[in-house]
């Protein structure tokens, strides 16, 4: 499948002023059916492919803090871990079993682990299982090197040495520093994420980008995260996917302090104490837009966690080309009260009865299963 | 196949006829239908979203039909079986409409406005339970809309008490019946209906006993339930015959497709429908029932999200924030319990809609 797109048969590129003008002004239906042209125009129409993979979280023990992760824990805590090698073996192994073909290594900014770990964990793994690893957001590379003492591209060469493939989206949230000073202040800034990814794409590693949106950020915001990807992606055209999520907002800083101190997106207003999830709606419209925007991304993928099997389908036709993964764990958002169980049977039959024909595919989005 | 012809026919407010509906279901232009939709849609409701404070009571779940999807019923005996009292009825709702509303008063300042009975069909409960229930509620709550007993309910009364249909349904109506839910129309087409649901009454005594009610004065609604085994050609059918009676009685308020539950249910074959489906099933349904003033996305049913979804694809009805809808629940819908009213208008917000709370004949309350 082609990783890159030729822009050639495309209408022209959407700019930032219309791009704005699109989230907040255009009709819902009339953004879904742009978005659904470009996907058409982008894929083989009937093809929706999703990838049967294990989020695998080593350790829920963070040195950050976000207001909107239910997930992290402090040291000590009772319900503090770092995952032992015996179980992620052991969860490897059930992911291989059940027909998977990726691990997703995500965890939280743990001070007491350094470079060493990480390298002794991807050899181990490497050597045991054919795996592939996608694995370390950019705020976890970012603290690794910096505990390391080394730049961005020792780590990243490092670390792909010992086995890393490919690296998720994690941590964008929105790429938007007014934002992210009131969500997650103590993250690695906007630049240095973007940075991160261009110097993965540099050595030739792949990843993917996410957003998370439905916090206290307004459309502007959202136009210049995805103008920021689109530039890099211009450069280097190193990313796969993308896959904007709605925050969820149970049992979170975020919500339970109310630690928001102002504006929410555009048409909310009201100054309650729970911030209201990002709506059915809200979600597709930053769904077709994304894929109207970003419009050198080959995949958009629809979040079934966030969102339940029937908003994903719906997603296929305003924009996304793929369920995503079978997330046979996802602690984090699980954390967060939202439980979608969907074994790789039922996301077969959720593609299937959208109207597509469901295709299991790996990282790089080559079909590696159209026998479903 | 393209969908011009048709566009032309809605956007001239004519008739749609059932190959139009079957193309309509066939085309994968949900952007066309939906926005043909929501323009007729406006054209009856202008950019109003309703939604209404009802609260539901079962007064049993004893039933001697047992249909076969139907996850609430038990038989008499069985574990889990209950029939609640007119006092626990009266106890339940006056636990929740408050104090304000139990005496006589005038005052409109309820917290809801409509109470919402649907039950089993009780093997020994004569009609008089069913007299005693609807003046005792009267009595207690005077202010309160009593919108009750499905069609398959009216019809089980009338026998059990020999009483004519319009007999039965006068009645009713003299204790405090005012209005009908729309349940057990099911699919009309026999075939499909012995399938799903062998035990209940036909599609034909079920628009029967409508028709009856609607000559009485008392208003009701009309559902569809999808997704099973039946076919295209099968909801249309249902639609149409529901679009001759209303030509013929004007007595409907609204339509309300119901996508139908398989978990807890045994019929073989059954999956969930696509939110794709439902969504085209609501706008279908919007651009053909041309003489039904509403349509409901019952949000209990489809879930939070398709039914703000459905705002945008001709719906002009959320119906409640309710609570306590033992049927729908244990069928295994997917939405969460409860919504708060804040969140109920904010989703309609979102959808760039205007929210209006109504009452049981779809009037404004401030
Ligand atoms: S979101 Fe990530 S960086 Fe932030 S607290 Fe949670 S685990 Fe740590
Ligand atoms: S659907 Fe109605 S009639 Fe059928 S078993 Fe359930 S309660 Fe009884």
């Amino acid at each position: 499948m082609d990783r890159h797109i030729s822009r050639k048969k495309q209408t022209p590129r959407i700019t930032r002023k219309k791009g704005l003008q699109l989230l907040k002004n255009a009709d819902l239906l009339e953004l879904g059916s742009l978005a659904d042209s470009m996907r058409k125009s982008l894929h083989r129409s009937k093809d929706v492919s999703f990838i049967v993979d294990r989020n695998i979280n080593y350790t829920n023990v963070c040195i950050n803090k976000c207001k909107f992760c239910a997930f992290y824990r402090e040291e000590g805590d009772s319900d503090a871990y770092i995952l032992t090698k015996r179980k992620l073996f052991q969860k490897i192994r059930e992911t291989l079993a059940l027909g998977g073909t990726q691990i997703l290594m995500q965890g939280g900014l743990h001070s007491g682990l350094g470079l060493d770990y990480y390298i002794d964990l991807l050899r181990s793994i490497k050597k045991k299982f054919p795996v592939h690893v996608h694995g370390f957001s950019p705020p976890e590379i970012t603290y690794i090197a910096e505990t390391a003492r080394l730049s961005i591209k020792e780590t990243l060469l490092a670390l792909r040495e010992a086995g890393l493939d490919s690296i998720p989206g994690g941590g964008a949230e929105i790429l938007s520093d007014r934002v992210r000073e009131q969500v997650s202040p103590k993250k690695i800034r906007s630049g240095q994420w973007l940075r991160v990814m261009e110097e993965a794409h540099g050595i030739g590693m792949k990843t993917t980008a996410t957003m998370m949106f439905g916090t206290v950020e307004g459309p502007e915001d959202i136009i210049e995260h995805l103008h920021a990807l689109r530039g890099l992606q211009d450069r280097t055209g190193g990313f796969t996917a993308f896959i904007p999520w709605s925050f969820q907002p149970m049992n979170t800083e975020l919500n339970k302090r109310s630690a928001v101190s102002g504006q929410r997106s555009a048409t909310q207003k009201s100054k309650n104490h729970r911030i209201h999830p990002a709506t059915a709606v809200e979600y597709l419209r930053v769904l077709a837009l994304s894929r109207v925007y970003l419009d050198n991304v080959p995949n958009i993928q629809a979040s079934w966690v966030t969102q339940g099997l029937k908003m994903a389908q719906v997603a296929l036709r305003f924009g996304a080309n793929d369920f995503g993964s079978t997330m046979i764990e996802e602690n984090v958002v699980a954390a967060a009260g939202v439980k979608y169980c969907a074994a790789v049977t039922d996301i077969v039959s959720a593609i299937r009865g959208a109207g597509f024909r469901p295709v299991q595919r790996d990282m790089y989005y080559n079909i590696i299963n159209n026998d479903l | 196949m393209s969908l011009k012809r048709i566009e032309k026919n809605v956007l001239a407010g004519k008739r749609l006829n059932p190959e139009d509906a079957r193309a309509l279901f066939e085309s994968e232009d949900i952007f066309t239908i939906g926005r043909l939709a929501n323009t007729v849609a406006e054209r009856k409701n202008g950019n109003n979203a309703y939604f209404v404070q009802n609260h539901h009571i079962n007064p049993t779940n004893i039933c001697v039909n047992r249909c076969k999807f139907c996850a609430f019923s038990r038989s008499k005996g069985d574990e889990g079986a209950y029939e609640l009292t007119i006092k626990q009825i009266i106890n339940k709702l006056r636990k929740h409409v408050g104090a304000r509303h139990a005496v006589p008063s005038h005052s409109q300042s309820t917290s809801f406005s409509e109470v919402h009975i649907v039950g089993g069909l009780h093997p020994d409960w004569g009609i008089d339970f069913y007299l005693d229930m609807l003046g005792s509620i009267k009595k207690n709550f005077p202010g309160l809309h009593i919108k009750a007993f499905t069609a398959v309910e009216i019809d089980y009364l009338s026998k059990m008490s020999g009483l004519s249909l319009r007999k039965t349904l006068t009645a009713l109506q003299e204790a405090g019946l005012e209005s009908m839910p729309g349940g057990g129309a099911e699919i009309f087409s026999g075939p499909v209906r012995n399938r799903i649901c062998p035990e209940k009454i036909s599609g034909r005594r079920w628009l029967t006993v409508m028709e009856t009610a609607h000559r009485v004065g008392i208003k009701s609604n009309a559902t569809m339930l999808y997704g099973h085994v039946e076919q295209y050609r099968h909801r249309i059918d249902h639609m149409a015959k529901l679009r001759d009676l209303q030509d013929r009685t004007g007595g409907f308020q609204a339509f309300i497709p119901l996508a139908f539950h398989p978990k807890n249910t045994t019929i073989e074959g059954a999956r969930y429908t696509s939110g794709i489906d439902d969504l085209k099933t609501i706008a279908i349904s919007r651009l053909f029932l041309d003489n039904f003033p509403h349509i409901k996305a019952y949000w209990i049913m489809l879930g939070e999200k398709i039914a703000q979804l459905a705002l945008k694809f001709g719906a002009d009805d959320l119906d409640g924030t309710i609570i306590e809808e033992k049927i729908t629940h244990s069928a295994g819908a997917l939405s969460g319990v409860a919504m708060t009213r804040k969140e109920l208008v904010n989703l309609i917000q979102q959808a760039g809609k205007i929210s209006v709370e109504r009452d049981s004949f779809y009037r404004a309350i401030q």
